[in-house]
């Protein structure tokens, strides 16, 4: 497969600071790959070099096998959908999007059949000569896009663009984004904060936390198996909780930890480092992977007891937020609405359980400690 | 001012509720109204009126043309005119172009920290007199000045040439007279500019040429004509600059409206040549907004 971007041990320094800390990633053709990042993780940095904005420290980015070192941002063949959409307002939406045609030395007449084909592609026929200030905020997304579309880039990228808009058109806007990125077959680089776009619309994601990439992987991986602490507390939801290792159960399928949390439960979880009987663990759970009230006869459940302290409501997102007995710790797990748990009330004591397999337990890091 | 009476009226009808005059707007606009009444409105009329009286032959005041006539069948007088006219539109344009980039430097470039400390820089000259000023100039130009004795010095020279009185002075003075009036509008206007609009330009595969033409001075355009009014108006009513920088054979229109008044104690000459300016400056500032799709209410905010 051929790859289109390939960011090759990148560090980017500023004084002392290290925004980006040796960064390497490959992104093959057509590909939708996201950045996902708290922010201030340096994913803008990042993006602001693959655009030619900043110089990196050392460490080499290639775009179509060339070496991108001292090339300016408008000699490069990418372009950056600017996180507050930078429309020209003094020009209409014609003008906005052949301005960089214009600057190719396009014949006028390329430029307004490019013009109108890109505004039809997008879903905006007719709109030439509208202002800028009469747009709507998804409108303006889609002109901002087919400005940069209309180029013809080896490389979108695209710098958290969705942010300003709000929840329901952030929804419609993720879903036409992933369908138009399909169509087009251009490499699109997507940076965000929200796991949510990033999940949804990727291929492949990297999470970034303080400069690093944490782990690069497909989305459903990213979820299913994360490989650090905080990919496990940054990406979806998930309950936190700390334990001990009290022993070791040797299977010749898998190694299965038995471990001991402060409250005293005691459970079983698969292990995904290679644990010693003592080792402090950080348990992760997903607030879908407990399961309330399970049939008694599946064994090998771990279960517990836990008290309702009050249903937190969201459709198809509802939760209970439960306490343990005689704790602070407090759990969510998810409230299915298909009317079988409807009898819960705050106040309740009901068991719950959960499989070994959906435990994600990590070594507990010392630094932590 | 008419729109001030208008305002006042429109209240009263657009709100039944309140019948009588509003006092509190008419307490504040009065002070305007006297001003604009006693120091402006009334000193032009009476100019207007001296402007189309002459003496005839028997020596009585009496309506006449004669002073604009004058004007037309005289050709040091127009030419004059004319020459002070395309001199203020230069000096106008040169300003321009030598404060854009300033301007760009201290609002787009220079860490946020040093803007204060240039734009007062740049201020700091215009606490002095412009008086002072231009006799700066004199002293570091002139056939015995600095600039001269340094020339000389490092043996660039063989004897001093005089520098001063010639029209390129003389603008060089003018447009360093304007220079900050030109400034502080676009300051405001670059201020004003989102820097991602230039980065979006240049990722685009805009050049500095064509950033700065589609997008930044469409984006300053109306700061841009509000300092090239200031400057414009400033320079073409200049009596001081032309006069001590000037040449001898180098006359600038007010020059012609001060001799009239003070020399040839012609006031109805001078008046008819005071209205005649006025005249042309309106004409090229309305041109200006024409030229440029702006409206003066725009300009002026």
């Amino acid at each position: 497969m051929h790859t289109d971007l390939s960011v090759i041990n990148v560090i980017k320094k500023f004084q002392d600071f290290t925004a980006v800390d040796s960064v390497s990633f490959d992104v093959e053709k057509g590909k939708f790959f996201s950045i996902l990042g708290p922010s201030g993780c340096g994913k803008t940095t990042l993006l602001r070099m693959i655009s030619g904005f900043f110089e990196p420290s050392s460490g080499t980015i290639e775009i179509n096998g060339k070496n991108m070192a001292g090339i300016p941002p408008n000699k490069r063949p990418v372009n950056l959908i600017f996180q507050n959409l930078a429309l020209f307002p003094m020009m209409n939406v014609a003008e906005n999007i052949a301005f960089g045609l214009e600057r190719q030395k396009e014949k006028r007449s390329v430029i307004k059949t490019k013009t109108g084909e890109i505004l039809e592609r997008v879903g905006l026929p007719g709109f030439e000569n509208k202002k800028v200030d009469q747009l709507s905020g998804g409108q303006r997304q889609r002109v901002a896009i087919a400005r940069s579309l209309v180029l013809e880039p080896a490389v979108l990228l695209l710098d958290e663009p969705l942010g300003a808009l709000d929840l329901k058109l952030r929804e419609q806007m993720k879903i036409e984004l992933k369908i138009l990125q399909t169509q087009v077959g251009t490499t699109f680089v997507y940076i965000t904060h929200d796991q949510s776009e990033a999940l949804v619309m990727s291929d492949h994601v990297a999470v970034m936390n303080k400069g690093k990439f944490e782990q690069v992987d497909t989305p459903r991986n990213l979820y299913a198996k994360p490989l650090t602490p905080f990919v496990a507390r940054f990406v979806g939801e998930n309950n936190q909780w700390s334990a001990r290792v009290t022993g070791l159960d040797h299977n010749p399928d898998r190694q299965t930890a038995l471990i001991r949390t402060p409250e005293g439960n005691a459970f079983k979880t698969i292990m995904r480092d290679r644990l010693e009987p003592g080792d402090e663990i950080d348990l992760f759970l997903r607030p879908e992977s407990i399961v309330l009230e399970p049939d008694s006869s599946i064994e090998t459940l771990n279960r517990f007891t836990i008290i309702v302290k009050s249903i937190l409501f969201d459709g198809a997102n509802s939760r209970i937020l439960a306490q343990l007995p005689e704790s602070e710790r407090e759990i969510q797990i998810s409230l299915p609405q298909t009317g079988q748990f409807d009898y819960i009330q705050p106040g309740d004591r009901i068991e719950a359980g959960w499989s070994p397999e959906s435990g994600i337990s990590f070594l507990r890091e010392k630094a932590i400690l | 001012m008419e729109s001030g009476i208008g305002h006042i009226i429109s209240q009263r009808k657009g709100d039944p509720m309140k019948p009588g005059i509003r006092w509190g707007l008419v307490i504040f606009i009065t002070p305007v109204l006297v001003w604009l009444t006693v120091l402006i409105l009334l000193p032009q009329v009476d100019m207007f009126i001296m402007s189309i009286r002459a003496k005839n032959e028997l020596g009585e005041m009496v309506f006449s043309i004669g002073n604009f006539k004058l004007f037309f069948l005289e050709p040091i007088y127009w030419r004059t005119f004319a020459r002070t006219a395309i001199f203020s539109i230069l000096v106008t344009f040169l300003t321009f172009l030598i404060t854009m980039p300033i301007a760009f430097y201290i609002t787009k470039v220079v860490s946020p920290k040093f803007q204060g400390f240039l734009s007062v820089l740049i201020l700091m000259p215009f606490w002095v007199s412009e008086l002072v000023r231009v006799y700066g100039w004199m002293i570091l130009l002139r056939e015995s000045g600095v600039i001269n004795h340094f020339l000389i010095k490092f043996g660039l020279l063989n004897k001093p040439i005089e520098m001063l009185y010639n029209d390129a002075t003389m603008i060089m003075g003018l447009v360093y007279t304007s220079m900050l009036f030109m400034l502080v509008p676009l300051l405001s206007a670059l201020e004003s500019l989102d820097n991602s609009l230039i980065e979006a330009a240049y990722d685009l595969g805009g050049s500095v040429w064509s950033i700065a033409t589609r997008i930044v001075i469409p984006h300053c355009l109306p700061g841009i004509v509000s300092g090239s009014i200031v400057v414009f108006m400033l320079t073409l009513g200049n009596y001081l600059t032309p006069n001590l920088m000037g040449g001898k054979n180098g006359l600038w229109f007010t020059e012609q409206i001060y001799n009239q008044f003070i020399a040839s104690f012609n006031w109805n000459q001078g008046s008819a040549f005071g209205f005649l300016l006025l005249i042309l400056s309106s004409g090229i500032i309305w041109m200006g907004l024409k030229l440029t799709k702006q409206t003066l209410g725009k300009v002026v905010q």
